[in-house]
């Protein structure tokens, strides 16, 4: 007896959860070639404040972890993901039409951004912070400390584009909500259900599909982010009148030059999302 | 109803005895549970946007009794408290300010002192809140306590126990007597009776117990002290609003309904607001007639205000800390 497909529903990844658009509406994900994939949900703006108000209550307890305790959830990641590969090679070739070969080559360099991301964890606080000399009987010192909730638009990218942008962020403690890839939805939830079982805490990554000029704005002008990362941003109208939106309540924004995502990437990406608290210790007498 | 020398004689006949009260209470209709429960839902799904949302914000702010019922509140956590009841948002001049604020008796002179003469009330809990399991001569020194300490309103908890077990007399007498200690003439402080309907077990009660604080004189029945979950739920409300709207047809007398406790978002207090005025009628749509107590809820409502203002979303860095 022939077998009916069980067809996966594509929902949005918000606080722990896999919830469909507040708004009810779905859009149709093409493949390569132009034939229909499936539905995945398209994401309106209370579904993006939604993200916040989980990303904002993650914040607390996702900051105030141990670096080294980070670095192992970022690493439990990578584990996840490597234990899941097949499928991963198999739905890049299905939405990107692209070779066995190129698939393993993605999904191999995802996994190893995950592990380098890792073992940065409990080591940038060396590499940015430090002790600074002063000339008084101080000890000071500065320690590079998490923004807060950093709104991320990802890069075209399916599987690589989004893990480059998420993991710098989370790393360090900071929160984000996440537009994936217009093109390319089904993959960044198909990666959220890894994060979802991989002790990452609901609520420090947050994952939206839909269309980035609909949410990104709103993302933009939202009291409560603290920080934009613009890199899967590439109509530049779009990129300056969301930079000018975020202006507003003062955002850190990264707005990125092309970059090639398998090339090693820059420690900015990290840095860019961190404040640095510098401490003056009197000693002596 | 029309009110007749009969139905004011049939209430007064009512409380006569402890039989007649319970046969008057238990002869109330009984709530359909499952009607009061999809009614409730369904006047949660009602869509109130733009100028009618603007206006639903701004009254819901007006309706708000600020709270701090904790035993570590501080004069210091009052006179903050008491500030942002006047102005809970000082970068709006157009906001209005809140009802009242609602302490602990203890702490009444310093919220009076601070809300001088503002207009915002200070209502203050009493009777050995929340559980009430003391002697009535305690609970009455607690009422003259917050009424000397110059409380508008009088938050009193019923004897749950009493009710529960069926002398609904004696709750009776106690409402009676606390509002006797309220005072009298234009002095007198507002009662509001609170039924913890969190502990009461059945709607059917919930009802028994509006009439009963109203019987008894209450100027308003508040469903929960908030330390009890549940605390105010939609369909309590509901059933509430329905004892209040039939008392008024009934007597003539209009009752305030006041639900405390879990009502944090915005949009729970629209839903309450449409509820108001779809169950009781526009006239309870006015801070005298209709409360919410709560402490979060402000903040919510102010960044909705925020966000309408403004065009987009607010955040908790923009209001004030509780």
């Amino acid at each position: 007896m022939s077998r009916l497909d069980v067809k996966k529903t594509y929902k949005l990844y918000v606080g722990g959860a896999f919830p469909r658009s507040e708004s009810g509406r779905t859009f149709v994900v093409e493949d390569a070639k132009g034939r229909f994939l499936a539905n995945a949900s398209l994401a309106s703006r209370k579904d993006a404040r939604d993200a916040v108000k989980a990303a904002r209550s993650a914040f607390g307890g996702w900051s105030s972890r141990t670096a080294y305790n980070r670095g192992q959830v970022v690493y439990r990641i990578a584990e996840v993901l490597e234990g899941r590969r097949e499928q991963f090679e198999a739905e890049l070739r299905a939405t990107e039409g692209i070779t066995a070969a190129k698939a393993r080559t993605y999904v191999d360099a995802s996994v190893d951004r995950l592990v380098w991301y890792a073992g940065w964890a409990d080591k940038l606080a060396q590499v940015v912070g430090g002790a600074n000399p002063v000339a008084g009987p101080y000890f000071n010192h500065s320690t590079p400390e998490p923004t807060g909730v950093v709104a991320v638009v990802a890069p075209r990218g399916p599987l690589l584009g989004l893990v480059s942008v998420v993991a710098p962020v989370i790393t360090t403690g900071n929160t984000c909500v996440v537009i994936a890839s217009e093109e390319h939805p089904l993959t960044a939830i198909t990666l959220a259900e890894v994060m979802a079982t991989s002790d990452v805490p609901g609520g420090v990554v947050n994952v939206l599909t839909g269309k980035r000029a609909e949410i990104a704005p709103w993302l933009a002008s939202h009291a409560d982010v603290n920080a934009l990362d613009l890199t899967g941003v590439d109509d530049p109208e779009l990129a300056t009148s969301v930079e000018q939106a975020a202006a507003g309540t003062l955002k850190r924004v990264r707005r990125p030059a092309e970059e090639d995502l398998l090339a090693p990437p820059p420690l900015d990406r990290m840095t860019d999302f961190l404040e640095t608290k510098t401490v003056w210790h009197p000693m002596g007498i | 109803m029309t009110i007749t020398p009969s139905t004011a004689t049939a209430l007064s006949d009512a409380v006569a005895s402890d039989s007649a009260l319970r046969g008057f209470l238990h002869g109330l209709p009984g709530v359909d549970q499952v009607g009061a429960e999809q009614r409730a839902a369904a006047l949660g799904t009602r869509s109130i946007k733009t100028t009618a949302k603007a206006w639903a914000l701004d009254l819901a702010v007006s309706m708000v009794d600020l709270t701090t019922l904790e035993g570590n509140d501080t004069p210091g956590k009052v006179r903050t408290l008491a500030a942002k009841a006047m102005r809970p948002d000082p970068t709006d001049p157009g906001c209005p300010a809140t009802a009242a604020v609602c302490v602990y008796g203890d702490l009444v002179g310093v919220a009076k002192e601070t809300l001088g003469t503002s207009g915002v009330k200070v209502a203050s809990v009493a009777t050995a809140f929340p559980a009430g399991r003391v002697p009535l001569e305690v609970k009455l020194a607690d009422v003259r306590d917050a009424v000397a300490a110059g409380a508008d309103e009088i938050d009193m908890v019923i004897d749950r126990g009493a009710f529960l077990a069926g002398r609904y007399l004696e709750v009776y007498e106690e409402i009676v007597a606390t509002k006797a200690a309220c005072g009298q003439g234009d002095r007198r402080a507002h009662l509001k009776v609170i039924l913890e309907t969190g502990e009461l077990q059945t709607y059917d009660n919930v009802r028994r117990a509006s009439w009963l604080g109203m019987l008894a004189g209450g100027d308003f029945i508040k469903t929960s002290t908030g330390k009890v979950q549940p605390a105010a739920t939609m369909p309590v409300t509901l059933v509430m609003l329905e004892a209040v709207r039939d008392f008024r047809e009934t007597t003539g007398t209009q009752i305030g309904v006041k639900p405390a406790g879990g009502i944090r978002t915005a949009k729970d207090a629209i839903k309450y607001l449409v509820m108001v005025n779809e169950v009781a009628g526009e006239d309870w749509l006015h801070p005298d007639w209709f409360r919410f107590g709560a402490s979060t809820l402000l903040n919510d409502l102010l960044m909705q205000r925020q966000k309408l203002a403004t065009g987009h979303y607010s955040g908790p860095d923009y209001v004030t800390l509780d």
